[in-house]
C-alpha cells in the first residue's frame, strides 16, 4: 500500500466522519425547529448574528458555547473508570457503524490520469472499508453502544441512572432479534450481505428498492416497518426513550453527567440517528442512487442532468427569494424598532436566493458548455456528488421521520414495550423471512 | 396493594400499533405543513419582548398613586391601605401639611413589590381612590431588591407604558429614590 492509498483513506475516513457530525447540528436544530411547527409555535428565533437569525440555527452555536463553558460535574461516589468511559463508546460505535456504508458507486481513475500515476486503473469504492461482512458488522458493532449506556448507568452510582441503564439494556436486547430478523428478509431477496452491492442491485427503477422486495412488495414493506420501529428502539427515541423517560427517572442513564460529557451523549444520539437512517436508505430506499437513472446512465447524460438541475433550481430559488422578500411585511419587522438590526434580515435572505439561483444557472451553463461530460474524471465527480447529495436528501427524510414521530407518539409503557417486542414484532419478522424465503424460491424458480 | 384498573381491550389490529401511528402522524403533518406555509397567522404567540401584549383593563399590575388636579397626591396617609395589607408590604411615612385642608399627607409611601401578592385589598380598602393597580404593568422586575421598592415620586399618576422601570426612574431622578438606593451603581442593563 502506498502512501497515496493511504491518503485516499484516511480522505474517505475524513470525509465519513464530517458527513456525520456535520448533520448533527442541523438535526439539533431541526428538532427544535420541526417540532415547533408540529405544536403551533415559532421555536427558537432569538440569538442573532448581526442580525441574522438564520430561522434559530444560531442556537446551535450558542449551545456548543454554553456546553463548554458549563462546569464539569463528578460525582465522588461515581465509578471513576466506568464513568469516564460511558460517553465515549456511543460516540465511537455511532461512527465506527457508518464505515461500511457506502455513498456513491465506484469511483474509477483510468490508468495513466495524471502522468504516471496511477500505473494501472484504479477503482476506488465509495465507502470507508469495503468488507464482505458488511451489514454484518454494522449489527455486530451497533449493539455495542449498549455498553455505552449500561456503564453510565451502573458507573454513575445513582438509582435512577442504573434503572435508565436497565431499561437500555432489556429494550436493545429486546429490539435487536426484530431488526436482524428484518435485514435478514434484505439478505435473502438480494443474495448478499455486502451493502455496497445491496446499493448496486437498488439501482434503476425505484421498484428495486428494498422497501418493494423486488418486488415481493408485502414482504418488504413488513421488514421495512419491523427494522423501522427496532431502529427507533435502538436509538432510544421517542416513543421508546424509556431510559431517558423524564418523567419517572430524572434523565435516565445521563443524569449524573454535564457539561461536554452529557453533550457526548447527546450529540451520540443524533449520530445514531443518522446511521439508523443511513442504513434505513441503504436497505430499503435505494441507498445513494437517483431514482430511475443508474450510475452508468447518469454518467453518460451528466451534462443533460446538470442542466436539468440547474434549470430546475433557478425558478425554485427566485421563489425562495420573492418569499423572503414578501417577509418583510411580517407584523414582527413592523414591531420592532427601524434600526433594530433584525430589519436588514429579508435583504440578506434574498440575496443568499438570489446567489443560489445565479449558482444554478451557473450549473445550467456548465452543463450546456459540455465541459463536464467531455473530462471522465470530471463526470466522475460530479457523479459522486449527485450521489452524495441524493444520500443526503434521504437521509434527512429520514431524521426528518425521525423527529416528526417522536413529537407525535407518547412514550410506551414498558410492558407495552416488551409486548410489542416480543410478542408482536418478532413472530411477525419470523414469519416474514419464511414468507420472503417462499417468495425467494418462487422468483428463483418461476420467474427468473 | 396496587389494583389494575382495566382499560379497554385493544382489538388485534390495534395491538400492531400501524393504523393508529399514521393517523397521529397524519395530524401532526397537517400541522407542519400548514404552519410552514403561514407561520404568522397560525401561531397564538406574541414576540416578547419585541412585541407586548396589551392587558385588559381590569388586570391588576403595578400600584399608582392618583393625584387631584393641583398635582398632589389624593393619598392623606390614613394608613387604611397598609392595615388591610396581608403581606405587610406597604410603608407609610406620614406628614402634616399646614398649607392644606385635608392636613394629612404621605412624605413617603413605598410598595415593596417582593412581598406583594397582588391581592388588591389596598384598593378596596382606600377611602381616598387614592391607590390603584390599573396600570397595566406586568413587567415589574429589577436587577436589585431596592428596584423593586416602589415609592411615591414613582408611582404617582404612573400610567401604562409612561414611565420607564422603578430602577430607571430612580437612577435619571436621584432625589426621588428611596433612601439607601444607590443611584451610582453600574448599570446592569442597556437600551430597555
Ligand atoms: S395588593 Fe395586596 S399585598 Fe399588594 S400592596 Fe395591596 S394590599 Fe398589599
Ligand atoms: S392610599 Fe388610600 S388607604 Fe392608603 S394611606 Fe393613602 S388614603 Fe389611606
Amino acid at each position: 500500500m502506498d502512501w497515496i492509498q493511504i491518503g485516499i483513506v484516511a480522505a474517505k475516513i475524513g470525509f465519513a466522519v464530517a458527513f456525520v457530525m456535520s448533520i448533527v447540528p442541523i438535526l439539533i436544530w431541526g428538532e427544535r425547529k420541526w417540532s415547533a411547527y408540529i405544536q403551533d409555535r415559532p421555536g427558537p428565533n432569538r440569538a442573532q448574528i448581526a442580525g441574522i437569525r438564520a430561522g434559530g440555527l444560531v442556537h446551535v452555536l450558542t449551545d456548543v458555547v454554553k456546553l463548554f463553558m458549563k462546569e464539569d460535574v463528578q460525582p465522588t461516589a461515581a465509578m471513576k473508570a466506568y464513568w469516564w468511559v460511558a460517553p465515549l463508546i456511543p460516540m465511537i460505535v455511532g461512527l465506527m457503524t457508518f464505515t461500511v456504508v457506502p455513498w456513491s458507486s465506484d469511483f474509477a481513475i483510468p490508468a495513466h490520469s495524471f502522468g504516471d500515476w496511477p500505473a494501472a486503473d484504479l477503482t476506488i469504492p465509495m465507502q470507508v472499508a469495503r468488507i464482505n461482512a458488511g451489514m454484518l458488522f454494522i449489527l455486530a458493532f451497533s449493539s455495542l453502544s449498549v455498553y455505552g449506556i449500561m456503564l453510565a448507568g451502573w458507573g454513575s452510582n445513582n438509582k435512577f441512572s442504573m434503572l435508565g441503564g436497565l431499561r437500555a439494556s432489556a429494550q436493545m436486547i429486546s429490539y435487536e432479534l426484530a431488526m436482524g430478523l428484518s435485514v435478514v428478509v434484505m439478505f435473502l431477496v438480494y443474495g448478499t450481505v455486502r451493502l455496497d452491492e445491496i446499493a448496486q442491485q437498488q439501482a434503476g427503477s425505484i421498484f428495486n428498492w428494498g422497501i418493494f422486495a423486488p418486488t415481493g412488495f408485502i414482504v418488504g414493506l413488513i421488514a421495512f416497518l419491523i427494522y423501522w420501529t427496532s431502529v427507533l428502539a435502538e436509538t432510544n427515541r421517542l416513543p421508546f426513550d424509556l431510559p431517558e423517560g423524564e418523567a419517572e427517572i430524572v434523565a435516565g442513564y445521563h443524569t449524573e453527567y454535564s457539561s461536554m460529557r452529557f453533550a457526548l451523549f447527546f450529540m451520540a444520539e443524533y449520530a445514531h440517528m443518522i446511521v439508523g437512517s443511513t442504513l434505513t436508505v441503504t436497505l430499503f430506499f435505494g441507498s445513494y442512487n437517483i431514482p430511475f437513472l443508474r450510475p452508468e446512465t447518469l454518467q453518460a447524460n451528466i451534462d443533460g442532468v446538470l442542466i436539468a438541475l440547474g434549470c430546475l433550481g433557478i425558478p425554485v430559488n427566485l421563489f425562495f427569494a420573492w418569499l423572503a422578500w414578501k417577509r418583510r411585511r411580517r407584523v414582527f419587522y413592523l414591531s420592532i424598532r427601524p434600526d433594530d438590526p433584525r430589519q436588514k434580515e429579508p435583504k440578506f435572505w434574498v440575496a443568499v436566493w438570489t446567489m443560489a439561483a445565479l449558482a444554478s444557472a451557473g450549473l445550467a451553463v456548465l452543463g450546456i458548455s459540455r465541459w463536464v461530460g467531455m473530462h471522465l474524471l470530471a463526470a466522475e465527480t460530479a457523479v459522486l456528488l449527485l450521489h452524495i447529495g441524493m444520500l443526503l436528501v434521504k437521509v434527512m427524510f429520514f431524521c426528518y421521520v425521525f423527529v416528526w414521530i417522536r413529537w407525535t407518539l407518547p412514550r410506551f409503557r414498558y410492558d407495552q414495550l416488551m409486548n410489542l417486542g416480543w410478542r408482536m414484532m418478532v413472530p411477525v419478522a419470523i414469519a416474514n423471512v419464511l414468507l420472503a424465503g417462499i417468495w425467494v424460491i418462487i422468483r428463483e424458480t418461476f420467474l427468473a | 396493594m396496587t389494583q389494575q384498573v382495566p382499560g379497554p381491550e385493544m382489538t388485534t389490529g390495534q395491538k400492531f400499533y400501524v393504523r393508529e401511528v399514521l393517523q397521529g402522524l397524519w395530524i401532526t403533518l397537517k400541522h407542519t405543513v400548514r404552519n410552514v406555509l403561514n407561520a404568522d397567522e397560525n401561531f397564538t404567540i406574541i414576540d416578547y419582548p419585541d412585541v407586548k401584549k396589551v392587558m385588559p383593563e381590569r388586570y391588576k399590575g403595578a400600584h399608582r398613586l392618583t393625584t387631584r388636579p393641583d398635582g398632589k397626591v389624593k393619598c392623606v396617609a390614613c394608613m387604611m391601605c397598609a392595615q388591610i395589607c396581608p403581606a405587610k408590604c406597604i410603608t407609610i411615612e406620614a406628614g402634616e401639611d399646614p398649607d392644606d385642608p385635608v392636613e394629612k399627607y404621605p412624605v413617603q409611601f413605598q410598595i415593596d413589590m417582593l412581598r406583594c401578592i397582588y391581592c388588591g385589598f389596598c384598593v378596596e380598602a382606600c377611602p381616598k381612590d387614592a391607590i390603584r393597580m390599573d396600570t397595566g404593568i406586568y413587567e415589574i422586575n429589577g436587577f436589585t431588591r431596592q428596584d423593586l421598592i416602589h415609592d411615591k415620586a414613582y408611582m404617582k399618576d404612573l400610567k401604562a407604558g409612561k414611565k420607564p422601570l422603578a430602577e430607571d426612574w430612580y437612577r435619571e431622578h436621584p432625589e426621588d429614590a428611596p433612601p439607601g438606593y444607590d443611584v451610582k451603581a453600574p448599570k446592569l442593563r442597556e437600551g430597555y
